[in-house]
């Protein structure tokens, strides 16, 4: 796009900041539909589990739900506790929001369409995602309340316990691939057996699938490890303080964070924008199609969880993580690595 | 134009961050000023083009160092007045400390801006079509292998003892064990017993 912009006259770094911020926009307002969307749809799907109408009065279907709550919670007035420490009180919403957004610069959609095809990728997720949890905390510490408190120290050591086995998984993955580029990830998945696509067809990588689909529900806080927002316990956690906006901020971020992870589960292991047979009449699909439903797969998984599967302790959750994912993701580095150190890099010499 | 606006934009944050770590009143605001000059720094290596050592510092440093210092400082119970009573005593030892510290960068600067350093051993030349992570992995697994391993080995070292020195016995809790449970079948939890009326359970 930079090369047209230049075409029309633009210096290169006028053309550059046009293009990008196209881009951006191009990325983030269909996310921001997405993500209404797919809380329609999280609903839906739990209502039908629990043998439920779920939403079915605002528009077609109920179809408008999103838009309506979205309207609502705009409209309310913003209260700030008097005890609070203002400016963070108001920056930790904005921290969460902006840091689920930010990851989707280096997501491909098809070959070539990224907005920044950075060749450490997979790195600048993992690093995004590890600043995803200062908006939990800030909240927690700046409503000067107790629940809030509880909820952001569990926050912070759930989200450091699981980032450990996410980033083992990852290494695998890249160990296979060769790359931390997340396009030359996808590409890496072609032809398993010449018939399919996705390293989760291979035996010593879907196993590491698992481990990542199990780590990516506990890094976004969903069911059953959703217990910085136990409400049972603490009200509703981080963000028992907030209304209006700065609680619309953590919604949508959470949910684009979920279709974030969703992405990065399909990209990584199920062949991201390749169609999951590597057959040719199939490629005619548009790339972004076929990864859009496996987004949508997973988070159809995702929910499904959610309906189904009641709520960790905390110490069984810190147990999982530590003492079976750690150790499991950590076995799988050195079978991924030592395999393809006989196979791929010419054997122990 | 876009890379000098970046990099006095990284700059100035990251000297104006750096300065309110220490200048401002609240720890927790000082670990948050803290993280924004870690974040900016990052930014400027990516505009070194070290995106690799970038990406390490946000994962390492702001990531997961700067959480559990957060996380230390925000259950301290803060007394302000207690933090600063005891600023005259330990002035003289922090001048000494920056002054020893302002003579390492004049003398850091000073040799700098002598000349390049002929060093004893120079490291490898780095490809250039080489990326970052593969050019600094070529270098760190083989000819700094045994470094690498040494700093390794020093680290769990550090982390056993924390253990050790942390970790204590703690006698009457029962914990969880959970194969024990679900080894656990009715017939060993459960006795039918047809008791006589009128006298008591014997379990």
């Amino acid at each position: 796009m930079t090369a047209f912009f230049q075409n029309l006259g633009m210096s290169y770094d006028g053309a550059w900041l046009l293009s990008t911020v196209i881009g951006i926009l191009l990325i983030a307002l269909p996310l921001m539909l997405a993500v209404a969307m797919i809380i329609y749809a999280d609903r839906k799907i739990w209502a039908a589990m629990a043998l439920r109408r779920g939403p079915n009065v605002v528009g077609p279907f109920g179809l408008l739900q999103s838009f309506a709550d979205g309207a609502k919670v705009f409209l309310q007035e913003t209260i700030i506790p008097s005890a609070a420490n203002r400016t963070l009180f108001l920056i930790a919403p904005i921290i969460t929001f902006t840091v689920a957004l930010i990851s989707w610069a280096v997501i491909p959609f098809q070959v070539g369409v990224v907005l920044a095809d950075i060749n450490v990728g997979l790195l600048y997720i993992l690093a995004v995602s590890s600043l995803g949890v200062y908006g939990v905390v800030l909240a927690g510490w700046s409503s000067n309340s107790k629940y809030p408190f509880y909820s952001a120290i569990r926050a912070s050591a759930q989200m450091i316990s699981y980032e450990v086995s996410i980033g083992f998984t990852l290494i695998s993955v890249v160990l296979w691939a060769g790359s931390f580029n997340l396009t030359e990830i996808v590409e890496s998945q072609k032809g398993y057996y010449g018939l399919l696509n996705g390293h989760g067809f291979n035996p010593l990588l879907f196993p590491v699938a698992v481990i990542f689909f199990i780590s990516a529900l506990a890094e976004t806080a969903r069911t059953p490890f959703d217990l910085t927002e136990a409400e049972s316990e603490l009200v509703a956690g981080y963000q028992t303080e907030y209304s209006s906006m700065a609680f619309a901020l953590y919604w949508l971020g959470e949910y684009a964070n979920v279709i974030l992870m969703c992405a990065l589960n399909a990209i990584l292991f199920w062949g991201g924008f390749l169609p999951p047979i590597d057959w040719a009449p199939l490629y005619y699909v548009p790339g972004i199609l076929w990864l859009f439903a496996k987004i949508f797969f997973f988070f159809f998984v995702f929910s499904w969880v959610k309906a189904t599967v009641p709520r960790y302790r905390y110490d069984q959750l810190m147990r999982l993580g530590w003492k079976i994912l750690l150790p499991l993701s950590l076995f799988f580095v050195f079978l991924v690595s030592g395999f393809l150190m006989l196979t791929r890099y010419g054997g122990a010499q | 134009m876009i890379h000098v606006f970046a990099f006095y934009l990284f700059a100035a944050i990251v000297v104006c961050s750096g300065a309110l770590t220490i200048l401002s009143r609240n720890p927790v605001h000082s670990v948050l000023w803290l993280i924004l000059a870690f974040f900016n720094a990052a930014g400027l290596m990516v505009l070194l083009g070290a995106e690799f050592i970038a990406m390490l510092l946000v994962i390492v440093y702001v990531g997961a160092v700067a959480v559990l210092f957060l996380f230390v400082v925000m259950m301290l119970d803060i007394d302000f007045a207690e933090l600063r009573a005891g600023f005259v005593d330990y002035l003289p030892f922090g001048m000494l400390i920056a002054l020893v510290l302002l003579a390492e960068i004049v003398l850091g600067i000073g040799i700098w801006s002598a000349g390049p350093i002929e060093l004893a051993q120079r490291t490898a030349p780095v490809n250039p079509e080489l990326s970052n992570i593969q050019a600094i992995g070529g270098l760190l697994y083989t000819r700094y292998i045994f470094l690498f391993e040494a700093a390794g080995i020093i680290l769990l070292i550090a982390m056993i003892g924390a253990i050790v020195l942390t970790h204590r016995a703690r006698g009457g809790v029962r914990s969880q064990n959970i194969a024990r449970q679900n080894r656990r079948r009715p017939e060993d939890a459960i006795r039918n017993v047809n008791q006589p009326i009128g006298q008591g359970v014997e379990l």
